[in-house]
């Protein structure tokens, strides 16, 4: 492959409301067994990318555990490799990342350094699948300045994005970011193709300058002197960055189309976590839901994602909710409509209800008593 | 220590299970292959040189450990070898017995130099911890370390016993004795002083098929040398045969099982290719079962095992059974205590475990317990009804199937197929 990667994976979001506490957002959990993140690099991984920089800033922890080894996405390599870049002060800079293009400024050494002459950026909080080969094959022959991946969204708030209006050949002739009305419901999904020497000069042009964002002051500001090109993608694309899209994103798995294209083919990768198949014990029921791997269940479970390694008590009820990983439910307990936060313990005999258009997020920090 | 992990066998009594693989890489237990609870056991005691000894079917044993990334045994020093046998300038022979086996990786053990060897075979479902084997050993300043594990007194006389003095210092060997003396069966794990191992070997070298049990330890008996009976209390299991393999993995279905992977001490690891989580669907019923990853459960899962990736079609019953990894299951089918090994092919409305317990014909030794046993790769046409103590391997189709049966105790091995 002839570009490298940057996965952006720094952010915080307080939509995503107390579950932000915990973790940055691509080391959310998704889908039962796998982690935001693992989308964007797998898809790296998978188009032959070899070298990829994961920028991280907001509690990180959860992340740099999840990457502690790169072997699980293939890039435990002597070309190439998984770098992690978290912020630190260096003789001439005492900052922290003050934006997405500050960001990628601070580690120009590894632009600099390497060879390739193109570069893929990417969020660390898309869930998707793109053979970023077919971008950059658009991106040469448009001979584009800069290519944005875009989306078309189909009922959903555009205006949580940046927004987009092409012209007839695809060329990005409006953008604006997260409008209060959205004029469109084009949308670009934070993943851009660019020459890596032009990367260069426009972050150190826009550092100048002390502007750090690299879309509103390098993507916006060069939009009519640039040629900037959006590239559809087609299939599934979402984004885990609001609690209901992360709810909804997690539940889109139910349905078997979208667990068909991102599983069947075992392109996305996650760390391995060497737990047993999940048990069912005499009384316990599962409708319609995911259960990952080390759990035990003795409950009823409808409509629901039960991440890894997660408890049921006799005599549960768990409908429409997602239970993160690590979770211990007591018997009787009644659960609809939340998610129930990583590590949590939740007591016997309680209740947790959320509404359908407001999921409770359910952080409970009880003592657990080991059996 | 080193170990040293005999994993050639073939297992013949797991029948069409292992016509393709040697049985260390049968699978087990929803995600697992049985060599991984002897290769974690290492790791958890901290045994980081670890060789294989392969010889029979090795490609999917090769392909399951790697370089033991799962396992991490990838080391800069030791780690796994794999050890097939190979051509000498003098000679080329197969390993024809477990200690010629050994015998003939003389040099890779010659190349560690450890101070101990332990020998192991690689098929038998247990959790052990190596180091307090060995500090036992250490204590009784024994040239040889025995594991032995206590069998019911009436039992004892299918097992190879020991008789141990008050020190359990072992007086005598006793091999399927009419009528025991002692209840401590050997386990078939070894530690032994590596002088003292590389001197028999070398002693013994011309040996026929030279044998641990028949030929090294009679030996070192007669010389007079230490050797000592480590007693082992915990689950062991040799799945050698089809019924005890069926048995050892519905075990592991109880509330709470005697052998429990569930603990966070003690972790069994394996080669996971599939990682998503699995999908029950609403109109499914699990009820007493493990399921691996991956796996699509659309009918009625009871009292069954069920690896990664398996798929389970609408109206389908699986009961008393264990289902491999990657095998389909069609809609309607039922299924009734059946063993179907990996990336099998049932068509729909078909029925495993039909009619009346007649015994194998071919077989009986082997089919039996009222089993139908099906080989890895096979293919099941729609609506076939299938006897018990029967076994089915190949891509078979309906006229296969006379009058849509294939009657208890009948084998059907699609010659060709199965090689």
């Amino acid at each position: 492959m002839r570009a490298i990667g940057i996965v952006l994976a720094g952010g915080n979001s307080n939509r995503m409301r107390e579950l932000s506490n915990k973790r940055a957002i691509a080391a959310m959990p998704v889908a039962g067994s796998y982690r935001g993140i693992d989308f964007a690099i797998s898809n790296m991984s998978n188009s032959h990318i070899q070298k990829v920089a994961v920028l991280t800033q907001y509690n990180a922890r959860s992340l740099n555990e999840h990457l502690s080894s790169s072997k699980w996405w293939d890039f435990g390599r002597k070309q190439g490799g998984l770098y992690i870049f978290n912020p630190t002060i260096t003789s001439d800079n005492g900052f922290w990342y003050r934006g997405t293009a500050d960001a990628i400024y601070q580690n120009l050494t590894y632009l600099r350094n390497s060879h390739e002459p193109y570069v893929v950026i990417a969020s660390g909080d898309g869930i998707y699948k793109l053979d970023f080969n077919k971008v950059l094959e658009y991106h040469i022959d448009k001979k584009a300045d800069i290519t944005v991946v875009m989306k078309q969204l189909e009922g959903e708030e555009a205006n949580r994005f940046g927004v987009l209006k092409v012209d007839g050949d695809n060329r990005i002739i409006d953008f604006e970011e997260k409008p209060i009305v959205a004029s469109t419901s084009l949308v670009s999904t934070g993943i851009y193709v660019i020459r890596r020497r032009l990367l260069i000069e426009l972050l150190e042009q826009s550092q100048q300058e002390e502007r750090y964002d690299f879309v509103k002051d390098i993507l916006i500001r060069n939009k009519n002197i640039r040629k900037i090109y959006g590239y559809t993608m087609d299939g599934y694309w979402s984004n885990i960055a609001t609690v209901e899209s992360y709810f909804k994103t997690n539940m889109d798995f139910l349905n078997k189309d979208v667990r068909d294209y991102f599983f069947r083919d075992g392109s996305i990768y996650s760390k391995v976590d060497d737990l047993p198949p999940a048990k069912h014990n005499p009384g316990s029921t599962v409708k319609n839901s995911l259960v990952a791997s080390g759990c035990i269940l003795n409950g009823y479970v409808e409509n629901s994602i039960i991440f890894k390694k997660v408890y049921i008590g006799n005599n549960c009820t768990i409908k429409n909710s997602i239970i993160l990983n690590d979770v211990h439910i007591g018997d009787n307990t009644y659960i609809e409509n939340c998610i129930v936060e990583s590590r949590d313990t939740i007591r016997a005999n309680t209740c947790y209800v959320g509404e359908n258009d407001k999921i409770k997020v359910v952080v409970e920090k009880n003592e657990r008593y080991v059996l | 220590m080193i170990a040293m992990l005999l994993a050639g066998g073939q297992g013949s009594r797991l029948g069409v299970l292992t016509s393709r693989v040697a049985k260390p890489a049968v699978a087990f237990g929803g995600k697992y292959r049985i060599i991984d609870f002897a290769l974690s056991n290492c790791i958890n005691s901290g045994v980081d040189t670890v060789g294989v000894l392969t010889q029979y079917q090795p490609l999917r044993l090769n392909t399951h450990i790697g370089i033991g990334i799962p396992w991490d045994l990838d080391r800069n020093h030791g780690g796994v070898s794999i050890l097939p046998p190979y051509e000498k300038s003098t000679s080329s022979e197969w390993y024809t017995g477990t200690a010629n086996a050994i015998y003939q990786n003389i040099e890779f053990m010659e190349y560690y130099n450890p101070e101990y060897v332990l020998i192991l075979g690689g098929d038998h479902i247990y959790k052990m911890d190596y180091e307090v084997m060995l500090d036992f050993h250490k204590n009784n300043k024994a040239d040889i370390t025995i594991a032995t594990i206590p069998v019911p007194m009436e039992e004892a006389h299918r097992f190879g016993v020991v008789i141990p003095d008050e020190n359990k210092r072992i007086m005598e060997f006793e091999e399927k004795p009419a009528n025991p003396r002692s209840n401590l069966a050997s386990m078939g794990i070894y530690i032994f002083r590596w002088e003292v191992l590389r001197e028999a070997l070398i002693a013994l070298k011309d040996q026929k098929s030279c044998d641990f049990g028949k030929h090294i330890i009679p030996y070192c008996h007669e010389k007079q040398q230490r050797i000592f009976a480590y007693e082992y209390n915990g689950y062991w299991k040799d799945v050698g045969t089809l019924h005890s393999y069926w048995e050892s993995n519905m075990e592991l279905i109880d509330l709470i099982p005697e052998f429990n992977l569930y603990e966070e001490f003690w972790k069994i690891y394996t080669k996971s290719d599939i990682i998503p989580p699995q999908y029950i669907s609403a109109d499914a019923k699990v009820n007493r079962a493990i399921i691996g990853e991956g796996a699509e459960i659309h009918g009625e899962v009871y009292n069954s095992v069920i690896g990664s990736g398996v798929y389970i079609g609408p109206g389908a019953k699986v009961c008393d059974s264990i289902i491999m990894n990657s095998t389909s299951i069609g809609a309607g089918t039922q299924v009734y205590k059946s063993i179907i090994a990996e990336g099998v092919n049932v068509g729909e409305n078909a029925f495993f475990g039909w009619g009346d317990e007649t015994p194998n014909k071919v077989h009986p030794d082997i089919y039996a317990c009222g089993l139908v046993t099906v080989g890895e790769n096979s293919v099941i046409p729609d609506g076939v009804k299938i006897g018990k103590n029967t076994a089915v391997s190949g891509k078979t189709s309906h006229e296969d199937y006379p009058n849509g049966e294939l009657v208890s105790g009948e084998t059907l091995i699609k010659a060709g197929d199965a090689r």
